[in-house]
């Protein structure tokens, strides 16, 4: 299982900034070992961000986003002590999801 | 003959459940997801027109209304920073696409009502090169692109 992602949620006048920093390799299967031999592609490819039920952010993903990813966003609609929720899925099917409760 | 039928039955049910199993296994590694991941679309090569019909678009148009800052020149290509500011009204996703990279889309985010369009993350170049942020809105693609130089590429190997 992975590790947790970072993720911080504060308000910013009536928006919320989110900023999420994530824990997976994005191994892009271009870069290949000691052997020769390649290395196979494993990358997150599904990002979600929800805060109330509702969708804030989606993205998808290819192996170009760095290692260990980060992402920043702002939105409107929430207050602070509402949680954000996000949840990635990479391309094995593995997935994590965490939140962050809103800061004022 | 009523054993041979109950078998027959049977074997019939096992086999629906195995073809389920199957369809199930067959369906996990794409369809089956709650998100959707255009595979298309991330194995265009250094074309921005193909990228945008992979998106289901038509063609994208130049904008001044997308802003895009970066390090104009990434000590390392491994983690370039990248933010992207939308003006156009009505955007529903913006995307980061780097031209000499194997495949040129790095990321595409949706954004739906009530989020900021700007975006800012970090994504790996393999050398020097255009560095495009595409963003559809109101169901057209606009872009604007700037060249990042790389010192030190990041998906060597």
């Amino acid at each position: 299982m992975a590790d947790p992602m970072k993720i911080r949620a504060t308000m910013v006048g009536d928006k919320v900034e989110v900023k999420v920093l994530m824990a997976h390799e994005m191994e892009t299967g271009q870069r290949k070992d000691s052997k020769g031999a390649i290395v196979p592609a494993w990358f997150i490819q599904n990002v979600t961000a929800t805060v109330n039920g509702k969708t804030v952010l989606s993205a998808e993903w290819g192996p170009a986003v760095a290692k260990n990813p980060f992402l920043s966003f702002r939105f409107s609609g929430a207050k602070a002590g509402d949680k954000v929720v996000i949840t990635w899925t990479d391309n094995h099917g593995d997935k994590r999801s965490d939140e962050a409760t809103i800061a004022a | 003959m009523k054993m041979g039928r109950r078998r027959a039955l049977q074997d019939g049910s096992a086999m629906a459940v195995m073809g389920l199993a199957m369809a199930a296994g067959l369906l996990r590694p794409s369809t089956a997801r709650a998100e959707a991941w255009n595979k298309a679309a991330f194995e265009v090569k250094g074309n921005l027109n193909e990228e945008v019909r992979a998106l289901g678009g038509s063609a994208a148009t130049e904008s001044k209304d997308i802003s895009m800052s970066s390090p104009d020149i990434a000590e390392n290509g491994a983690v370039v920073p990248f933010t992207v500011t939308s003006n156009l009204p009505k955007t529903e996703s913006i995307a980061l696409l780097v031209e000499k990279n194997p495949n040129m889309l790095a990321a595409n985010f949706s954004i739906p009502d009530g989020t900021e369009p700007w975006i800012n993350t970090r994504i790996k170049m393999g050398q020097t090169s255009n560095v495009i942020a595409l963003v559809k809105a109101d169901g057209r693609y606009y872009y604007t692109s700037k060249e990042v130089k790389v010192t030190l590429g990041g998906c060597g190997g």
